[in-house]
């Protein structure tokens, strides 16, 4: 297919209908709502299913019903909407049905605003609704990046029977840039359903899906499920881009958009004779610990960059177990930083390291 | 001895089909039983036990999933009716149905349920209205009625500071979305059997595709009231029937002619 002209949420919401999508229930909210518009337009005239939910509450708990039903589901939202759907991930993370989230994310606490933010880091990373479970979580940084991960996390969702979040913000949301959407994937028909969806008890034991085991024995059995199988996910499905970290001195570590920026910057130092390299997490969960420790071995100091007061910092800490010096960067309430700005945290980081204090 | 020679054999009581041979949890005098045996009837009368997906509420009923012998979800406390909507959308030729309570349904999930009848949702509610929190120990329901003593309106129920109860087959009554909103209670035989007849017919609704379709079963919980199981049947009739009328209050019209229940 060739490239076009397309904004990041309605990218997103045609590359999920063309991975077979078959139901999209969902609730207005800015800076995601061309997504559920989109689905508004395209899923009925393919004779599939979108329904605009009463509350984020509900349109996750729709998502649930459906994803129980064995077809490919899922939902959109921005921060203060996907606070609401916590409760309904906790309960698909007890049931363990494939979901796919996209978080748009915006400037918060609160009502915050409506501009590009990272500020959603912990709530989606860590977990988010309670109880122990982690959802797969991809970080996009550009729109044609956000239509394969859509793609990706369908699959992933089902590999897994995990919910996968594409977790990007406002200004990929908004955003218009070429690119290719994938090629239209057949939706499954009814009989080929997997065998654990609720499809009626015809000819077989019933099928029960719940996230309840009164017994804490057997909830920690399940839990221990849960951990292997998390086990498996940080085995198989770390993903990261590095870029010029041979040979860097400092190393910038920055996901999404603040990724993106932080290219930009990184050249800028290069030509200014600054080895600075930039590693990218993709998969914010599973992290990628290993290959960030791994990437930061010959530098001496890190840089993280976020639209955030700090989030994934402490994850990046984690990596480099006190080995190299980190320092942090963040622009937050909705503001993006200017490639500049982080230009000149790298240059102060460099002139620290040239003229230690 | 009796001479049996001649006797024609015939089965007067069997568990139906549709229920599991799981002994319940319910307390003695508890109708959840009697409610959970009705759905089970209805479900094998009909013939559709094999396309049938419930959806198990948070509450007294949280194990429902347990005693019925079918398709079964659990869903979050009041997300019952969102969650059956999930199901139903991606599979309209399923039955799909949901059994709550009434801290579930009228409080906790009042906007799910308002905007699944709102929608004309094609699925079947069926809501246990004891007037009590059952399974966290006997607080105030949306439904307790005015004066009623719970755990937490020990002197029983002020309206001045708690308000009044919600009557939710009155409320559901009005929207356009509802096809069959019915209330019938399960203090007595007679009235057992005219619950029986309203949850065929809500069944048979949403088989027909007429929209959504509610039975509110006005039911006993003798544990959080602190009557005997016989008491507690007679409270439903004298404290329960005049606050919450039994009735039709929503007829499609394409059951009001030829009405069956």
């Amino acid at each position: 297919m060739a490239k076009e002209l397309l904004k990041g949420n309605v990218a997103f919401a045609e590359a999920a209908i063309r991975a077979g999508c078959e139901a999209y229930f969902g609730y207005p909210i800015t800076p995601q709502t061309e997504a559920l518009e989109h689905m508004a337009a395209r899923m009925p005239e393919l004779g599939r299913v979108f329904l605009q939910a009463e509350s984020e509450v509900a349109a996750i708990n729709m998502v649930y019903g459906a994803a129980c039903a064995g077809v490919r589901v899922m939902s959109s939202s921005s921060s203060p909407g996907v606070s609401l759907m916590m409760e309904g991930l906790s309960y698909i993370a007890g049931s363990e049905v494939p979901v796919v989230l996209v978080d748009i994310m915006r400037g918060g606490p609160g009502l915050g605003n409506i501009a590009p933010s990272q500020g959603d880091y912990n709530q989606i990373v860590k977990g988010g609704g309670h109880g122990d479970y982690r959802p797969i979580v991809l970080a996009p940084a550009t729109v044609q990046e956000l239509i394969d991960l859509t793609v990706e996390a369908f699959n992933l969702a089902e590999k897994y029977r995990t919910i996968v979040v594409i977790l990007a913000d406002g200004s990929l949301g908004q955003m218009m840039e070429p690119a290719e959407l994938p090629p239209m994937k057949p939706v499954r028909t009814f009989e080929q359903r997997p065998d654990w969806a609720l499809t009626g008890a015809a000819g077989r034991d019933p099928n029960v899906i719940s996230s309840i085991y009164i017994d804490p024995n057997e909830e920690e059995v399940f839990n221990l499920k849960l951990v292997e199988k998390q086990k498996a996910i940080e085995a198989q499905e770390v993903r990261y881009k590095s870029l010029l970290m041979d040979d860097a001195e400092i190393g910038v570590v920055a996901f999404g958009t603040a990724g993106r920026i932080a290219q930009s910057s990184i050249r800028q130092a290069r030509d200014e004779g600054i080895r600075v390299g930039l590693f990218r997490p993709i998969s914010l969960y599973p992290f990628p610990f290993r290959e960030l420790r791994e990437a930061a071995e010959k530098a001496k100091r890190i840089l993280v960059v976020e639209m955030n007061g700090g989030q994934m910092v402490e994850d990046v800490r984690l990596a480099l177990e006190g080995t190299v010096p980190v320092d942090f960067y963040g622009r937050m309430g909705g503001v993006v930083p200017l490639p500049d700005e982080v230009l000149e945290q790298i240059r102060q980081v460099h002139h620290s390291l040239v003229e230690p204090a | 001895m009796t001479d049996t020679e001649g006797m024609v054999e015939s089965l007067i009581y069997a568990k139906p089909r549709s229920l599991t041979p799981i002994g319940t949890h319910y307390c003695p005098g508890c109708t959840h039983g009697i409610a959970h045996r009705l759905i089970a009837e209805v479900i094998d009368e009909m013939g559709v036990r094999e396309k049938t997906i419930g959806v198990a509420p948070v509450g007294c009923a949280v194990f429902a999933y347990q005693y019925f012998n079918m398709d079964l979800a659990e869903a979050a406390h009041g997300r019952a009716p969102a969650m059956a909507t999930g199901l139903k959308r991606v599979s309209p030729d399923r039955i799909v149905f949901t059994y709550q309570g009434d801290g579930d349904l009228a409080s906790i999930g009042a906007a799910e349920i308002l905007h699944a009848a709102g929608r004309g949702e094609n699925i079947t509610v069926i809501f246990i209205n004891n007037a009590i929190y059952g399974m966290t120990g006997g607080q105030m329901a949306p439904t307790t009625l005015p004066g009623q003593r719970t755990t937490s309106t020990p002197v029983g129920r002020d309206i001045e500071m708690h308000g009044f109860p919600l009557k939710m087959c009155e409320i559901l009554s009005q929207l356009d979305g509802a096809a069959y909103i019915v209330r019938r209670s399960l203090h007595d035989p007679a009235n057992i059997r005219k619950a029986k007849k309203a949850i065929r017919q809500a069944f048979e609704v949403q088989s027909q595709g007429l929209g959504f379709s509610m039975v509110e079963l006005l039911s006993s919980c003798p544990t959080n009231w602190g009557v005997g199981p016989g008491d507690a049947l007679k409270w439903i009739e004298d404290h329960m029937v005049p606050v919450y009328p039994l009735g039709d209050y929503k007829l499609h019209p394409a059951i009001r002619n030829g009405k069956k229940s």
